[in-house]
C-alpha cells in the first residue's frame, strides 16, 4: 500500500488489466442446468428425504407381492376383523428371534362378536424366503416365495384384517401398486394436453389464445365432484377392473390439464419476451424450432415442479371417488376401494384398523408436497 | 474535524466464500460527498449497504468497524443490537436505491410512503406530516405537490419516482445520505437533472452524502473524495480532484480511458457518400392503439415513430438516438421487418452493391430467409439473448442449423473462428452461457450474430447493460470487425458520447421524431435543435472542469412546446426536417 504526497492511498498490489477476458467469472455455474437444480435440491432436505421415499416406494410396486404375506383377496373365515398382531422378540424373558403368538378366536355370546386372544403359550418364529400363495412378480414371473410367512396353522395380520378376513397389510401393499400409478397416469394425460393448449394459446396468442382461455374457464367452473361422478358412472360396469382403472385415471388427467394449461401459458408469454427467443425468431427459426428449442427446455423444469405438486389431487381424487364407490371396484385393490369398507361409523369405532388406508395416503400425499416444493424452490438455479 | 462516518478495515464474506469485501477502509466528512466508484461484483453495494445492515440474511460481517458521529454522540452501527439500528435507518442515515420503479410500493400514495419517516421518527400527526412533506416535495421539484402527495407511484415517471425517492430519504433531514446508482436506470437528462437537485439539497441542508456509481462522469460532477473498488478492495482512495486529474492505479486509469467522452470539435465534418444505401427507410410511421381506461373514451392512440426517413449507407454506421420512449427501437424492429409499418411507410434493403432493392415488408419467404440471413441484430442484455440450456457451441451454431448450411465440423469449426474473432478462446465452446460474465456474454452475442456472415446487424443498445470499461471494449470490438468484413451498423442507443466514436452519421430521435440528424462532429461542435444541445450538456464527463450545464439540459429536455418557437411542436403544427446545411437536418421553422 502506497500513500502519495497528497493524502491519496493506492493499492499496490499487482494488477493485471487483460486479466478478466479469457477467465470463467462464474466457475461454479458452468454446468448443465439439472446438474445446477440437483446441487440446489440437495440443500432442501425435507425434499431430498421425500424424494427418495418416494422412489423406493415406486420402485418396490412390482415387487409387492414378495413382500406381503398374502394375496390381496385371500380370505380367513375364521379371522375376521381379526386385530392387529404385534411381532415380538423375546418369549416369557428369552430371546427367540420375530415370533407371533397365535390368535384364538372365540364367540362372545353377550355382545355377539367374535373376541380374539393371542395365544402367549405357543410363540410361533416367522419364517423367512418360504413359500405361500402365488402371485406374479412385475405382473409377469409367477412365485410363491414371500419375505416372510407364518406356519399354516397360524395366521399373520400385523395390520388386522377386514370384514371377508382378508390381511390388511397386504391388501395396502397391493392397492399402492394401483393408488400410486393412478396419479402417474393422469399427470401423463394433463401433461399431453396441458403443454399441447397451453403452448398453442401462449405462442400464437390472438383468436387461438381467447379460445382456449374460455375453454379452460368453463372446465374450471364445472362442479368437480359431480362431474367425476358422471364420468365414472358411464363407465360400463363389465369392464374389467384394469380397464376400470386405466379410465379412471384418464378422467382424472382430462379434468385437470386446465390448470396445467394456464401454468404453461403464462410461461410461455414471460418466456416469449426473453431476448434468446426474438433472436431465434429473428435468425428465421420457425415456429416449432422455437417452441422445441428454446421454450420447452426453459420450462420443462417448471412443468415438472408444478405436476409434482397435482399428483396428490390425483391420488386424493381417485380415493374420493373409490371410496364413494364410483371409482375403482372390487376385485381391484386401491387405498379408495379399502376405504370404502370403512364408510360405516360403527365398524370404525369399533374395529379402528379398518381405516388405516389413510395412513399412506397422508403420507404419500405429503411426500409429493415436500418433493414439489423442494423442486421448485431450486427450479432457478442461476441467482444465489 | 470528526469525520461524521468512519469505516474501518471492513471485510465481508457471502456464507463460507472468500470476502466479497476486503480490509476496505473510508471516512465520510460532514457535508461532503464520497463517491464509492467500482464495477458490478466490486462489492461496492455491500459496503454502503452495511453501513445501514440491511445486507442479505448470508452475508457476514467478519471483520471491521462502522462508527457514526452525530449529535447523539459515537455510535457503532456494527454492533449495535436491531432495535437501536431501525432509529437510524430514515433517520440519521438514509438510502435511495438505483430502482425507481420497484423502490416505491404500488398500493401506497407517494405521499403516505414519505409520511412514513415522520410518523415514525418525529412521532408526527397526519397533519404536522403532511406539511413537511409538501414543503419537501417543492423542495424536490414536484411542479404541484399537492397532487404529487396523492398520486400513486405508477402514475409518475422514472425521474419523478426518483424525485419521490429522494424526498423520502430527506424529509427526515438525515446527517448521511446513501444513495446508490441514484441515477443509472435514468436517461441522460432526467440524470442531469437529478444529479443537480441532489446537489443543490445538500448545499442547502449540509448533509453528507455516499454516492455509490460506476460513472467516473457523475464523480467529477458530485464528488469531493473518492474510493475506488475493484473485486472488493480498495484501488485507490483519495480527493476527487487528484484522482480525475491524474489516476495513480492502473485499474483507475483504466476506468478513465473507458470513459466515454464528448468529442473534441471538428469543423470539417464529411458527409458519408450516399449512392449505396444498404437500408433505405423512407416516410416510416407506426401507430400503437392503447386501449382506453373505460368503454366509453376513446382509445389512446401512440405515435412511435412519426415519418422517420433514415439511410444507411454501406460500410457506415448510422446510430439513432434518443430517451426511452423516443421510438428508436421501434424503427429499428420495423428495419429488420420483425414489425411492420403503418402503410405509406417503405424500408428497402440492398443485399449487395449490385442487386436490386428489396422491400422488406413485402418479402416472399425465400427472400425473407435470405434477408434473416443477411440482417442480424445484437441484443440489449447479455444476460438474455443466450438460451440458458444449451451450451455456447449450440448457441453458436444455431444459425447455421436454422438455414442448413454446412456439417457438423463445419459448424463447428465456423463457431471456433468466430469466438476467436471477437477475442474469446475456442475451448469456451462447451461451457455454458451462465459461467460467462456481462461483457464476455456480450462478445458471444455478436460473434453469434456474425455466424451467418451478415452484411447489416442492427445494435440495440448492445452496451447500455455493460460497465463502463467493459463498454469500451466492446465499442472498440464492433469497429474491428466493422472495417475487418465492411458491415454496416444501424446502432440504437441513449448515449450520444458512446455513439459519437463509431457513428458516422446521428439521428437524434424525441418522441417518435427525428429533431436532428447529422454526422457527430457537426452533432457536437453545432448543435441546433434544443434537444440535441440539452443531450450534450447532461452527458457526464470524468473532466472535472466541464461541470453539467442544467440550464441547458432543462431548456431542452422540457416538453416540446417549451421549446422556442422556432422548433417548437404541438399536436398539430410539427416544422419539418430542414437541411440547414449540408448533411446537417434539423426540425425547425426556417
Amino acid at each position: 500500500m502506497t500513500n502519495l504526497p497528497d493524502g491519496r492511498y493506492v493499492d499496490d498490489a499487482p494488477y493485471d488489466p487483460q486479466a478478466s477476458l479469457q477467465q470463467l467469472e462464474r466457475a461454479d455455474l458452468d454446468a448443465p442446468n439439472w446438474v445446477l437444480v440437483w446441487r440446489k435440491f440437495k440443500t432442501h432436505k425435507l425434499g431430498l428425504i421425500s424424494g427418495t421415499f418416494l422412489l423406493i416406494c415406486y420402485l418396490l410396486l412390482p415387487f409387492v407381492g414378495f413382500i406381503a404375506p398374502y394375496g390381496p383377496n385371500d380370505r380367513h373365515p375364521d379371522h375376521l376383523f381379526s386385530p392387529p398382531q404385534s411381532i415380538k422378540m423375546f418369549h416369557e424373558g428369552e430371546f427367540l428371534g420375530p415370533f407371533i403368538y397365535p390368535m384364538t378366536s372365540e364367540a362372545n355370546l353377550e355382545t355377539f362378536q367374535w373376541e380374539f386372544k393371542p395365544d402367549t403359550d405357543n410363540p410361533l418364529k416367522l419364517k423367512f424366503f418360504c413359500e405361500g400363495s402365488t402371485y406374479k412378480l412385475a405382473g409377469l414371473i409367477p412365485s410363491d416365495t414371500h419375505l416372510f410367512c407364518v406356519p399354516e396353522e397360524a395366521t399373520l395380520f400385523i395390520w388386522g384384517s377386514d370384514r371377508l378376513g382378508r390381511d390388511v397389510f397386504s391388501r395396502i401393499l397391493y392397492g399402492a401398486q394401483l393408488s400410486l400409478t393412478v396419479g402417474l397416469i393422469g399427470i401423463t394425460v394433463s401433461f399431453v394436453l396441458g403443454i399441447f393448449f397451453g403452448s398453442l394459446a401462449g405462442y400464437f396468442g390472438g383468436k387461438i389464445d381467447w379460445v382456449i382461455n374460455r375453454v379452460i374457464e368453463i372446465l374450471r367452473s364445472l362442479p368437480e365432484l359431480p362431474l367425476w361422478l358422471a364420468l365414472s358412472a358411464a363407465v360400463p360396469s363389465n369392464w374389467s377392473p384394469v380397464a376400470v382403472f386405466f379410465i379412471i385415471s384418464v378422467i382424472l388427467g382430462i379434468l385437470d390439464w386446465p390448470g396445467l394449461a394456464r401454468s404453461v401459458r403464462a410461461k410461455f408469454l414471460s418466456l416469449r419476451e426473453e431476448e434468446y427467443v426474438r433472436a431465434a425468431e429473428m435468425m428465421g427459426a420457425s415456429s416449432g424450432r422455437v417452441i422445441r428449442k428454446h421454450l420447452l427446455p426453459n420450462f420443462m423444469s417448471h412443468l415438472i415442479a408444478s405436476a409434482t405438486l397435482s399428483i396428490p389431487a390425483m391420488i386424493l381424487g381417485e380415493t374420493a371417488l373409490s371410496f364413494l364407490g364410483l371409482g375403482l371396484r372390487a376385485p381391484a385393490v386401491s387405498w379408495g376401494v379399502m376405504l370404502n369398507d370403512a364408510q360405516n361409523l360403527a365398524s370404525i369405532e369399533i374395529y379402528p384398523w379398518t381405516a388405516l388406508p389413510m395412513l399412506p395416503i397422508v403420507i404419500v400425499v405429503l411426500a409429493f408436497n415436500f418433493l414439489g416444493d423442494g423442486l421448485r424452490d431450486s427450479l432457478d438455479p442461476y441467482q444465489q | 474535524m470528526q469525520p461524521l462516518l468512519s469505516v474501518e478495515d471492513l471485510s465481508i464474506g457471502f456464507g463460507s466464500g472468500d470476502p466479497v469485501v476486503r480490509n476496505v477502509s473510508f471516512e465520510v466528512q460532514p457535508g461532503e460527498t464520497l463517491a464509492l466508484v467500482g464495477e458490478s461484483g466490486s462489492g461496492k453495494t455491500v459496503t454502503c449497504r452495511a453501513v445501514l445492515r440491511i445486507l442479505p440474511k448470508i452475508a457476514k460481517i467478519h471483520s471491521g468497524k462502522i462508527i457514526l458521529r452525530t449529535s447523539n454522540g459515537e455510535q457503532d452501527l456494527s454492533a449495535m443490537p436491531e432495535r437501536r439500528m431501525r432509529t437510524v435507518r430514515g433517520d440519521r442515515v438514509s438510502m435511495i436505491f438505483q430502482e425507481p420503479m420497484r423502490s416505491l410500493s404500488p398500493l401506497h400514495k407517494i405521499g403516505n410512503q414519505v409520511s412514513e419517516v415522520l410518523w415514525l421518527h418525529r412521532g408526527q400527526n397526519e397533519s404536522q406530516a403532511k406539511k413537511t412533506v409538501l414543503e419537501t416535495f417543492e423542495r424536490v421539484g414536484f411542479p404541484d405537490p399537492e397532487r404529487a402527495y396523492r398520486s400513486y407511484p405508477f402514475e409518475m415517471s422514472g425521474g419523478m419516482r426518483q424525485r419521490a425517492m429522494i424526498a423520502m430519504a430527506m424529509v427526515a433531514k438525515p446527517d448521511l445520505l446513501i444513495a446508490d446508482e441514484p441515477t443509472t436506470a435514468l436517461d441522460v437528462t432526467t440524470q442531469a437533472q437529478v444529479l443537480g437537485l441532489m446537489k443543490d439539497l445538500q448545499r442547502d441542508t449540509g448533509m453528507a452524502m455516499i454516492l455509490v456509481t460506476h460513472d467516473l462522469g457523475v464523480v467529477a460532477n458530485m464528488a469531493e473524495q473518492v474510493v475506488v473498488m475493484h473485486k472488493g478492495r480498495v484501488m485507490e482512495s483519495g480527493s476527487a480532484e487528484a484522482i480525475l486529474r491524474a489516476p495513480a492505479h492502473p485499474y483507475t486509469k483504466q476506468l478513465f480511458d473507458a470513459a466515454p467522452s464528448v468529442p473534441d470539435p471538428v469543423e470539417d465534418a464529411q458527409l458519408p457518400a450516399q449512392e449505396d444505401l444498404i437500408l433505405n427507410l423512407k416516410s416510416v410511421n407506426k401507430t400503437y392503439t392503447l386501449r382506453s381506461s373505460s368503454p366509453w373514451k376513446p382509445e389512446t392512440l401512440i405515435r412511435a415513430c412519426r415519418g422517420v426517413d433514415l439511410a444507411l449507407p454501406r460500410g457506415k454506421t448510422l446510430a439513432v438516438v434518443g430517451e426511452s420512449g423516443s421510438g428508436k427501437t421501434t424503427a429499428a424492429r420495423i428495419a429488420l421487418g420483425a414489425e411492420p409499418p403503418d402503410p405509406g411507410g417503405e424500408v428497402w434493403f440492398k443485399p449487395t452493391p449490385d442487386s436490386a432493392p428489396i422491400a422488406v415488408h413485402a418479402m416472399d419467404r425465400t427472400a425473407r430467409t435470405a434477408f434473416q440471413r443477411d440482417a442480424q441484430m445484437v441484443f440489449q442484455d447479455p444476460y438474455s439473448s443466450l438460451s440458458p440450456r444449451m451450451r455456447i457451441l449450440d448457441a453458436m451454431t444455431e444459425p447455421l442449423e436454422i438455414h442448413q448450411i454446412g456439417n457438423r465440423a463445419e459448424q463447428k469449426e465456423k463457431a471456433a473462428s468466430m469466438l476467436r474473432l471477437v477475442g474469446l478462446n475456442p475451448d469456451m465452446l462447451l461451457r455454458f452461457p451462465h459461467a460467462f460474465s456481462g461483457g464476455q456474454r456480450q462478445r458471444l452475442s455478436i460473434a453469434r450474430a456474425m455466424m451467418l456472415d451478415p452484411s447489416l446487424i442492427v445494435c440495440d443498445e448492445p452496451t447500455s447493460a455493460l460497465d463502463v470499461s467493459v463498454q469500451e471494449q466492446i465499442l472498440t470490438l464492433l469497429e474491428e470487425i466493422r472495417d475487418r468484413k465492411g458491415l454496416s451498423y444501424l446502432f440504437i442507443s441513449h448515449d450520444l458520447a458512446v455513439v459519437a466514436r463509431i457513428a458516422d452519421e446521428v439521428a437524434v430521435m424525441r418522441q417518435g421524431l427525428v429533431v436532428e440528424q447529422a454526422p457527430p462532429e457537426t452533432l457536437f461542435f453545432n448543435p441546433k435543435h434544443p434537444y440535441t444541445k440539452a443531450l450534450i450538456a447532461a452527458q457526464p464527463t470524468p473532466d472535472i472542469d466541464r461541470p453539467i450545464n442544467l440550464k441547458l439540459v432543462a431548456q431542452g429536455a422540457g416538453s416540446p412546446d417549451s421549446w422556442s418557437e422556432q422548433f417548437r411542436f404541438t399536436q398539430s403544427v410539427i416544422p419539418s426536417l430542414v437541411e440547414l446545411e449540408p448533411g446537417h437536418k434539423v426540425r425547425c421553422h426556417v
